[in-house]
């Protein structure tokens, strides 16, 4: 673990790790609703993430923006959102945070600053670079980050976007999640050249970190938030990761593009969550016992709101044509 | 007949074709070793290398382009657009190159390629990855649209268009992958512009495309058993479209629902209906009716998104009325 910025107290400690926990248990449980099916049509798990969303989120405010991906259950927690209106939203449930519409690739907490979790790879950069327009147009010190994959590296909006970010100043932050894969293809074969490279040939200050340590990310993020309100971002940062389950939940046999012996060494050597939690134990923050408690707490919580959600009421029909304008 | 699905048909139409012809390629996002998401290439990278299953990353108005330039130069591109949903991403290269290059350039140059694509909501996957965008490139002139109802009708038409010296976007609905129908073992193929009669009928016409000729046929049945004689045709390709045939049975029933899973506004339907209003008015017994997909985003949630799509009940019930002579006042 990267050494912890002095301002940080024990409590903003333990809400990194409890969010992370709180993702990691969010996906287990997303997961189990699929494989008994119990939820509808796919979703893409974000467990092995968690100190990327984390990391960045806990730099934020309430009124920082961010714009997430297909695999968004891990920016919508750490932004800020509740178990029981995700668990509706993925089961397409009226009190879900958008009103069953959505489901699991729209997921947002739109209350907290999430603008959207989008389908379309790559569709949200320029949502985020026009959010951060707006904060310099009305004078606000509102930073955005815009999470996507490096899949979504190769979408040419990217770069349109990126120079006029940087041709602007705009307080955007360009968070690439690195998990080593696109789909079913290792980055290598998708991306030519270096892809901090790419940023940095639009005069972008970029920095790669390594992403299953949240201490690393946060502090890193922390000074770019700083830089961005006082008007010297765009900043960049690609974030080496790893997601655990594949692609989406159906995607069971993957041997053939990603071997089971790279999984487990990821899993067992460089998760952030036990990484992060061996950190806390000793450097005295907390205790095993008190953390095994909080991740009970944790499970009850989600436990609690699966229930409700499976038992919550669909939207009426009457919504169907409901919001496809706005008054 | 051996029975296979779709999804085999296309992949032996695509296989056939690539035999036949080394300038046939494909190209798209995990086209190779993955074989797409829905699995439908599986095994031809095997058999055709990497050279012509080309894996590229995402980066569809890329590719989309390359492909124009390819097409224009020798080969003949096979482009995989995960989802028709991502034709917006597309659009330029597709309808403003591809589309009128052959116009433009006083039809010295040609632009011989397929979009293979797919459509059709009710997969839980929300608004991004559920549209039917059939109507919007039919509104390009330039582009031949082509949307297989069957295996039988994918593999035809797939073969077909990977022959034909335009542009052509084939639209396959992911729901059908599965789906077994007859297919001989010896080749064939499905002209483009002829529509299929599937059923002959007296009272009433039903006009489906793609999936929506299943729900057509099936509307036919619980007609057929109140004593209603419906007639099902299926377009296959909507540009260019088989006018005559439709014509011919609209003057026969007198009657005519098009059925089609693209929004209802400004779409197939409204154009099969005006066409029909316009060239067999009086021989129409009732106004022609369209049945499309709702006007709004698909949505998630099973509660909404099962009511945006036709249904063999909802035409079943518009067919009823229509030959009862409730509708002709509709508003
Ligand atoms: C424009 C577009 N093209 C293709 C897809 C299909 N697709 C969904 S996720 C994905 C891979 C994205 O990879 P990456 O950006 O690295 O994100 P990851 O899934 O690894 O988090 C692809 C190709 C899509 N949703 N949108
Ligand atoms: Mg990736």
């Amino acid at each position: 673990m990267s050494a912890a910025k002095k301002t940080h107290n024990t409590e903003d400690f333990l809400q990194m790790y409890r969010q992370m926990a709180r993702i990691r248990t969010f996906e287990d449980n997303a997961n189990q609703l699929y494989l008994s099916a119990k939820m509808p049509g796919l979703t893409h798990m974000y467990s092995g993430e968690e100190a990327v969303a984390v990391g960045i989120c806990e730099a934020l405010r309430m009124t920082d923006k961010i714009t997430s991906t297909h695999r968004g259950h891990g920016h919508c927690v750490a932004k800020g959102a509740d178990f029981k209106e995700m668990f509706c939203e993925l089961l397409g449930k009226e009190e879900g945070y958008c009103r069953g519409k959505g489901g699991s690739m729209h997921i947002a907490d739109q209350s907290n600053g999430n603008l959207g979790a989008n389908a379309i790879v790559g569709g949200s950069m320029g949502i985020a670079t026009g959010s951060a327009f707006t904060a310099k147009m009305l004078g606000k010190d509102d930073v955005t980050v815009c999470f996507f994959g490096d899949g979504a590296t190769a979408q040419g909006l990217m770069y349109e976007v990126m120079n006029m970010a940087a041709l602007w100043s705009l307080p955007v932050i360009y968070a690439c999640e690195n998990n080593g894969y696109s789909e079913y293809t290792r980055t290598e074969e998708i991306a030519a050249g270096s892809i901090l490279g790419r940023a940095q040939a639009f005069g972008i200050e970029a920095h790669q970190v390594d992403g299953q340590d949240v201490l690393a990310v946060n502090a890193l993020t922390e000074k770019l938030v700083d830089r961005c309100r006082k008007g010297e971002g765009p900043f960049f940062m690609e974030l080496m990761t790893y997601r655990y389950h594949g692609h989406h939940v159906g995607d069971i046999n993957r041997e053939y593009y990603r071997s089971k012996q790279e999984e487990r060494d990821w899993k067992e050597n460089r998760d952030p969550i036990i990484r992060f939690r061996s950190w806390l134990v000793a450097e005295g923050i907390a205790t095993e016992a008190e953390l095994d408690s909080l991740n009970a707490d944790i499970r009850a919580d989600a436990s609690a709101a699966v229930e409700y959600a499976l038992q919550a009421k669909y939207p009426d029909v009457s919504e169907v044509d409901m919001h496809v304008y706005a008054a | 007949m051996r029975k296979i699905t779709l999804s085999q048909a296309v992949n032996e139409a695509l296989a056939e074709e690539m035999r036949r012809d080394p300038t046939v390629f494909i190209i798209g996002e995990d086209v190779a070793e993955a074989g797409t998401p829905f699995k439908v290439l599986s095994g031809l990278v095997e058999e055709f290398g990497t050279q012509r299953v080309v894996d590229t990353p995402i980066a569809e108005p890329g590719f989309m382009g390359i492909a124009v330039g390819a097409a224009m130069t020798g080969t003949r591109p096979v482009v995989d657009l995960m989802f028709g949903d991502f034709l917006f991403l597309v659009m330029d290269q597709l309808c403003n190159q591809a589309a009128k290059t052959h116009y433009m350039s006083g039809g010295k140059l040609n632009v011989p390629l397929v979009l293979r694509t797919n459509m059709g909501a009710t997969r839980r996957s929300a608004a991004q990855h559920s549209q039917s965008l059939h109507a919007l490139v039919a509104h390009v002139p330039g582009l031949k649209i082509a949307m297989p109802s069957s295996a039988y009708e994918a593999k035809g038409l797939m073969k077909t268009a990977i022959r034909d010296n335009n542009p052509v976007v084939i639209f396959e609905d992911k729901l059908m992958y599965n789906d077994k129908a007859g297919v001989p073992e010896e080749e064939y193929l499905i002209p483009f512009g002829q529509a299929n009669v599937l059923q002959e009928g007296v009272d009433i016409t039903l006009i489906g495309t793609s999936s929506m000729v299943q729900v057509c046929q099936a509307a036919a049945e619980v007609l057929a058993k109140e004593g209603i004689s419906a007639e099902v045709i299926d377009p296959r390709t909507i540009v260019p479209l088989d006018e005559e045939t439709l014509l011919k049975s609209a003057k026969k029933t007198s009657r005519v629902i098009i059925v089609d899973e693209g929004h209802q506004s400004y779409g197939v339907t409204g154009e099969i209906a005006s066409r029909i209003n316009e060239k067999a008015f009086y021989h129409l017994d009732a106004p022609v009716l369209r049945l499309g997909a709702m006007d709004v985003p698909v949505p998630f949630s099973p509660a909404l998104e099962d009511i945006t799509v036709p249904t063999p009940e909802r035409v079943a019930d518009q067919a009823r009325r229509l030959v009862r002579g409730e509708l002709i006042h509709a508003a």
